[in-house]
Order: C-alpha cells, then sequence, then structure tokens
C-alpha cells in the first residue's frame, strides 16, 4: 500500500473533493501584486447569503468536511461570520483566509468560541521590509496584530500562510520563530503566475538557489505546512515531501468563485477552466462528477516531453496552472523544473516568461494600477 | 503505544467516513487530519470495532482469512496513531459504530 498507488487512486478522481476553496468575495481592502484572483471589486452577481447556504447544504450532502474559505478578504462579506457559524454548525468545518485587517479583538473572541474552525492569516515576509511591498503599507502590522488579537482571545493554534518569493526565501526561519511565538503553525506556498501573479511572477519568483534553499527548509521543518505546493522540488531530495504530492486539479480539489462558477483548482481561474457553475442544475454535485473537464483531468495523463525524463515519478510534471499561465503546454515541464528543463521550453517561447504569458480579466479597482515594481505602496481604505 | 489487537477499540467520535472507490476517507474533526483507509475490508474493520471486545474478535467476526491479519493490524496501528481509532478502557460496546453510517 505505497503512496504512489494511493496517488494513482487519487487521480482518477473522488466522489466528492477533499479540498474545496470557496471565494467567498472578489471585494478586498487590500491588492497584492500576486493575488490570484485578482481582487478588488465586489461583483454584483455574488452569491447571496441564501445560495451560499444552500452550497453548504450541497456540502454536508457530498461529505466535504471542510472548506478553505478565501477570497478576496472574504471577511468584508457582511454575512461572513453567519455563513461560518452556519458551515461549522452543519459539520463543515472551515478554514478562512484573512489579511488581518479585521480581526477586531471582538471578531477574534467570536471565532474562538467556534469549534471546526481554523484561521489562516497571509504574510509574505518576517518584516514590513519583505512583506508590504507585496501586501501593501501596513500590512505587516495589521497580520502581527490580527495574531496577537487571536492569542490574546485563546482561539489556540491558526496558520501562518506565507507565498513564497524571492524576497522572502530567505526569511522562513524567522518566519517559522514569528508563527510558533504565536502558537500558530507556518504555511508556505508557491508563487504561482495566475490572476495578477502573471505580471508580477517573473520578478517575485524565487531563484533557482533559493528553490534549493526552499526544499532543504522543508525537508528540515516537516511541521510545516504546504499546500502540497512545493511537489514539483520532489527531484532535488531522495524521498518525497510529506503530501500526497499530485496535482489534485479537479481530481481532489477544485476551487468556486464568489458567483458560483468552479474550476479545477484555485491557481487556474481562467475560462480555460471552469467547469461549470453551482447555480445551474444538479449544482456543484453535477459539476464535481459529469463535467467533461473534469472528467479529462481524471484520465491518465497523455505522453509528453517529461514522460521520458526520469525524474518524472518524482515532480509528476510539475504544476498545471504554472504552465497554462507562462504559456508552457500542459504535458511539458514545468516552469520551474530543477533540472532546467522550464527555462528552455519558456526560452523557446522567445521571452521568459513573457510572450507566451496569459492573463485573466481581474476584479481590481479603475484606476488603481496594480504595481509591479518592489516600491512602497499605500494600505487603502477597508469599505 | 503499541497497538494490541487483545484490547478494545472504537472509531473515535470525531472522526467522520465518507466512502470511496478505494475504500474510505477519514476525516478527524479534533485534530483536522484526513486519512486514507485504502481498502473496503479496512473500513469495514474500522466500522466493527466498538462492537467487539478486543480487535482480534472483530476480525474474527468478518471471517477474515488469517494471512490478512497483519496487513490490516498494520493499517489499524497506523489509525491508531493518527487517532482515527483508540483504545477504549472497558470491553463495554462501544455505540459510536453506528453513527457513522457505515
Amino acid at each position: 500500500m505505497g503512496s504512489e498507488r494511493l496517488a494513482d487512486e487519487l487521480s482518477r478522481g473522488l466522489d466528492a473533493p477533499i479540498c474545496l476553496t470557496w471565494e467567498l468575495t472578489y471585494g478586498c481592502n487590500l491588492s497584492c501584486v500576486h493575488c490570484l484572483s485578482s481582487s478588488g471589486l465586489r461583483d454584483p452577481e455574488e452569491l447571496s447569503s441564501a445560495e451560499a447556504m444552500g452550497f453548504v447544504d450541497d456540502l454536508v450532502a457530498m461529505q466535504v468536511f471542510y472548506v478553505n474559505i478565501g477570497g478576496g478578504e472574504p471577511t468584508l462579506r457582511p454575512d461572513f461570520c453567519d455563513l461560518v457559524e452556519y458551515a461549522v454548525s452543519r459539520q463543515v468545518g472551515v478554514k478562512f483566509s484573512t489579511n488581518g485587517t479585521t480581526m477586531t479583538p471582538a471578531r477574534a473572541r467570536r471565532y474562538a468560541a467556534l469549534d471546526y474552525l481554523d484561521i489562516q492569516i497571509s504574510l509574505d515576509g518576517a518584516s514590513p521590509a519583505s512583506n508590504d511591498p507585496v501586501r501593501g503599507a501596513g500590512t505587516f502590522t495589521a497580520a502581527v496584530r490580527a495574531m496577537e488579537r487571536l492569542a490574546d482571545a485563546g482561539f489556540g493554534s491558526f496558520k501562518v500562510s506565507v507565498v513564497v518569493t524571492r524576497h522572502n526565501a530567505g526569511e522562513l526561519s524567522r518566519m517559522l520563530e514569528l508563527s510558533e511565538g504565536f502558537g500558530a503553525e507556518l504555511r508556505v506556498t508557491r508563487l504561482r503566475p495566475s490572476g495578477r501573479g502573471a505580471t508580477t511572477w517573473r520578478e517575485l519568483r524565487p531563484t533557482a538557489e533559493q528553490l534549493t534553499l526552499v526544499h532543504a527548509f522543508l525537508v528540515g521543518h516537516p511541521q510545516v505546512l504546504t499546500g502540497d505546493s512545493f511537489f514539483h522540488l520532489g527531484p532535488l531530495g531522495d524521498e518525497p515531501l510529506a503530501g500526497l504530492n499530485l496535482c489534485g486539479a479537479g481530481r481532489v480539489v477544485c476551487l468556486v468563485d464568489p458567483v458560483g462558477d468552479v474550476y479545477a483548482c484555485p491557481f487556474v481561474m481562467h475560462p480555460d477552466f471552469r467547469a461549470g457553475s453551482i447555480r445551474h442544475t444538479g449544482g456543484f454535485a453535477a459539476v464535481w462528477r459529469e463535467s467533461e473537464l473534469f472528467q479529462g483531468l481524471r484520465q491518465p495523463a497523455k505522453s509528453g516531453a517529461c514522460n521520458a525524463c526520469g525524474s518524472f515519478g518524482a515532480c509528476h510534471g510539475g504544476c498545471m496552472a504554472a504552465k497554462f499561465f507562462t504559456g508552457l503546454p500542459l504535458d511539458g515541464p514545468d516552469p520551474e523544473c530543477v533540472l532546467g528543463h522550464g527555462e528552455r521550453a519558456l526560452a523557446g517561447l522567445g521571452a521568459i516568461g513573457g510572450s507566451g504569458a496569459r492573463v485573466t480579466p481581474g476584479h481590481g479597482k479603475p484606476g488603481r494600477p496594480v504595481p509591479v515594481a518592489f516600491g512602497a505602496r499605500r494600505l487603502s481604505q477597508t469599505r | 503505544m503499541a497497538f494490541d489487537p487483545a484490547r478494545p477499540y472504537e472509531l473515535h467520535p470525531d472522526v467522520a467516513l465518507r466512502p470511496e472507490p478505494f475504500g474510505a476517507l477519514a476525516y478527524h474533526y479534533g485534530n483536522r487530519r484526513l486519512s486514507f483507509l485504502r481498502s473496503p475490508e479496512l473500513v469495514q474493520l474500522v466500522g466493527e470495532l466498538g462492537g467487539h471486545g478486543s480487535a482480534a474478535e472483530s476480525l474474527v467476526a468478518l471471517g477474515v482469512a488469517p494471512e490478512r491479519w497483519p496487513n490490516l493490524i498494520r493499517a489499524l496501528e497506523s489509525l491508531a496513531n493518527s487517532g482515527v481509532v483508540r483504545p477504549r478502557s472497558s470491553r463495554e460496546l462501544s455505540r459510536d459504530g453506528a453513527r457513522h453510517g457505515i
């Protein structure tokens, strides 16, 4: 009963997802330069409270044990606490991601009173110098204040979620200390060239040397969570990293966006990877079980350039989203292939991370251009 | 703690099982950990534990062939380590078995 066989079984798909990300709103009071969903403004067609609760009921029926709620900044939805309380009351555990700006002492106490609730505070550096250029001025302080409030409220263990960039890759030990100082767990994930990340990936992504250090850090600190996002680094070690080490898109993972559209994973919010809508007949279950896109993803991988590589068993071809948004073929190498095949493939497209890049329409605020350079930015006001 | 098939065990009351083609998923609401039960036989066994005086009695009751015992006991040991099954303090039968619908 080796892990490979389990991964094979899972790659053929499950009756319901294991890990479902639900983005409650595109509204956000920040505009992080790597935002996967290019968030900013609420969509007028957002699911109503009644629709959202109906979706929770669908999850109960399908025995989805927990959802990862994100956005946008999900806590900005006026019914946010009601939705979370409804889900956990129905035994659908919730982990939500927040930038921490709305974490008042009263909210922290309300969260602490709930079972089956986990919170993930986003932070992209061990100091304002590395965090704020990515997330906005004042965001480091706001996130740390939120952590203090959760700790003061007796919430217990929560998570600190870091997107690894060129600017914080050397700070992972410090971020682990910072997290553990609050009794929290550190979670690190991969920077994807999705959403606004499509235009910032090239300058923010860790260097090859840094990726080697990230891999060593993960091997040396098995308590650090990764959301299975670094399996493309597998060939750097003799043993696979902790986790399932497979691309779960449409197989064990999917994303539901604020208007009820279902995508294969949180990193591919693009029409090519839209499987359907929970608003249509049959709801979410029909999309998950019957969509042609998901059925296709559950078929054995076609032979491609990577299948002939001796390391394919270690990296499984890497991340579909990273390939797609950099313009690489889905059966080819990951752009960050540790053997350098990705760099060569990108170079073959004409410009590294450049001409082949795909961009999706965003939900940003008009008149507020997204900065792509590392520099000072103001923290906008909550609306 | 080593798994002892001569002792009574039960499915942890904070664990929910979801049937899947390969067996079942087990989700522990307490420690938020997900485990995989990799055969329908193991799923059945886990569901039976609370209804018998020992893990070994459950194996007998299910009519499991002796040559498959070592594999299943290893699987139970791993589930005990992740909190999916837990020792019962007495040999009284647990009522939790029926609650999870498997």
